[in-house]
């Protein structure tokens, strides 16, 4: 167990490492400079060569790479170039928004997917069956952004209930912040349910008649408990996989939906960093993204083997 | 025509809803009801069946005529991007079905990379460098597909590179790559169409986020993801505008996922 866990952890951070290399290359490589996509048209030649210098954008890729992976090992990503601040800082300020958003639409999701899943599959080919997949294939087909305006129109707009836009901050009290979270977080929470559904319903059916389940209704459990004890904690692992998976849906469905209710989130921060043209911020908010969902692939790949035993024994 | 119906509804409902989809953004092309980007300021925010069709926006545009525009613009940019992702996908799946090892780790580690980054971050980098545009759209598309088309096709293609009658083409000295034609890509071809409808419905919706955020096409095109953006300003007094756009999203990208399915479901029945 011990060494498994070395070498998915060795492996982590190689991709971690190559992803960064990526996107500082890929970044390097397209046509443009980027001190002048800062600056615009209009610079004069010395403000540019100035940033051009304070970007470090004279050396050469190599180099530029290593001193910022220096720099980010100690917990320095450069200066925001708009907002005079670290970038670092800043990351951590609008994670502090995106965060509990993307923690709350995960707990919807499968707070709707489980029970949904369980009972399609307990009433497989029965017209509650039928009702719950149209369900998932719409909401897969539905685009979350679309999802957050309906909410608007519906909860802000027409009948007052919750806030249509903004965030007043942790400071404003738990109440006031959670409230503004909550339709944002159903707009992104509605998609990733229609997929987990899908997926615990087709788990929870490949399970429902083997012989544990069987045994378990033998000995005389209900069939809810058959069910919600033996056959869904077998089912887990597809769904815990999609739930992995579905982290790169997740992360583009936040950018969108922080957009539709403007809050001050990571998502947010990199749509705003592309129209004010700071680079810094934009590259290292895309690698902080996809380092999260890296991550969360591994927490998943590890929750595997804490789920399953079987797995455990074959990687061993 | 029933009978199908009665006997592979999903397949049928989807290449009924694709197929119509897949007419009206072409009829686009040569004719909508009004032009779709004509101004007509005095009969702006009319609602549906007041004027045209299903109404006029906030400068008096058709907007039944903009939704049709709007669905080549969607389906043509996910067609494409699609087409790339798969073609350029398969083709790295292919080339590393055969020649395995370091090639193999080297591949998968840069699909789990590239598909760590969303199509809309990507977008947003492309946007920042080459500017926003249709371009930009197919390649941050394309790009997040071809680690989905890798995948699919290096698994399927392993599984026939164990089958009998490779061996025995193997035995009989057939290169690597005529074995690749002849055996190994007619076998593996359903899976990828499959892969190409879902994946088309996904684009669709990726395009629509895209122009939604302002990376897709420029305007005056009209596209479902900005119709919808330009609606938020006017929720109160239209809120046919917004509800449209979306519905067009949701119809277009059911009806490939239902073809999708369909398909699976005809090609492969093992997979039920």
């Amino acid at each position: 167990m011990i060494s498994l866990l070395l070498r998915r952890t060795v492996s982590l951070f190689v991709t971690l490492l190559v992803v960064s290399a990526l996107i500082f290359l890929v970044m390097g490589l397209l046509p443009g400079d980027p001190a002048s996509i800062m600056l615009g048209t209009s610079a004069s030649p010395d403000t540019l060569a100035a940033l051009r210098s304070e970007l470090g954008l004279d050396q050469s890729l190599p180099v530029r790479y290593l001193s910022w992976l220096g720099s980010a090992l100690q917990g320095d990503l450069g200066r925001s170039y708009t907002y005079s601040v670290p970038v670092a800082g800043l990351i951590a300020d609008r994670l502090a928004v995106t965060l509990p958003l993307a923690l709350m639409a995960i707990l919807m999701s499968v707070a709707i997917a489980v029970p949904l899943g369980v009972q399609a599959a307990r009433h497989h080919n029965r017209p509650i069956d039928v009702a719950i997949s149209l369900f998932s294939y719409v909401g897969i087909a539905v685009p979350a952004f679309w999802i957050g305006l309906l909410l608007i129109l519906t909860f802000a707009t027409t009948l007052g209930w919750l806030p249509a836009s903004g965030f007043p901050g942790w400071g404003a009290g738990l109440g006031a912040a959670l409230k503004t979270l909550a339709l944002p977080a159903v707009a992104l929470a509605i998609p990733q349910a229609a997929v987990l559904t899908r997926v615990t319903r087709s788990a929870v059916l490949e399970n429902i008649n083997e012989d544990f389940v069987r045994t378990a209704r033998a000995k005389g459990l209900g069939e809810t408990t058959a069910i919600w004890r033996h056959a869904l904690p077998a089912a887990l692992v597809p769904v815990l996989t999609m739930l992995g998976l579905q982290f790169t849906f997740l992360v583009a469905g936040a950018v969108l939906v922080e957009n539709v209710f403007n809050l001050p989130g990571l998502g947010r921060l990199a749509f705003q960093s592309l129209s004010q043209r700071d680079i810094i911020v934009m590259q290292n908010v895309v690698l902080f993204f996809a380092a999260i969902v890296i991550i969360m692939n591994f927490i998943v790949d590890l929750a595997y083997l804490v789920v399953d035993p079987r797995l455990r024994a074959a990687e061993q | 025509m029933i009978r199908a119906l009665r006997r592979r509804p999903v397949l049928m409902i989807g290449a009924f809803t694709t197929t119509l989809l897949t007419a009206v953004a072409l009829l686009s092309l040569f004719w909508t009801p009004f032009p779709p980007t004509k101004i007509q300021i005095l009969q702006r925010l009319k609602p549906p069946l007041e004027q045209g069709l299903l109404g006029t926006d906030q400068f008096g545009r058709d907007v039944a005529s903009m939704l049709m525009a709007g669905a080549w613009n969607s389906l043509s940019i996910a067609f494409a991007a699609v087409l790339i992702g798969a073609t350029v996908g398969t083709a790295i799946g292919l080339v590393v079905s055969v020649r395995r090892g370091w090639l193999e780790m080297l591949v998968m580690r840069a699909c789990d990379v590239i598909f760590a980054v969303p199509p809309i971050l990507s977008a947003m980098v492309l946007g920042a460098f080459i500017g926003a545009g249709r371009f930009t759209a197919i390649i941050a598309i394309a790009t997040f597909m071809v680690p989905v088309f890798a995948r699919l096709t290096l698994a399927a293609a392993l599984q026939i590179w164990t089958r009998a009658y490779v061996h025995a083409a193997i035995g009989m000295g057939r290169s690597p790559l005529k074995i690749t034609v002849v055996h190994v890509l007619p076998n593996i071809a359903n899976q990828i169409v499959v892969q190409v409808t879902i994946q088309l419905g996904l684009a669709i919706l990726t395009e629509a986020g895209l122009s939604y955020l302002g990376l897709g096409l420029a305007p005056p095109a009209p596209t479902w993801g900005r119709m919808l953006a330009d609606a938020q300003t006017f929720f109160g007094q239209a809120p046919w505008l917004a509800l449209l756009p979306g519905m067009a999203i949701a119809l277009a990208v059911t009806g490939f996922s239902l073809l999708g399915d369909g398909l699976r479901d005809m090609l492969d029945p093992r997979s039920r």
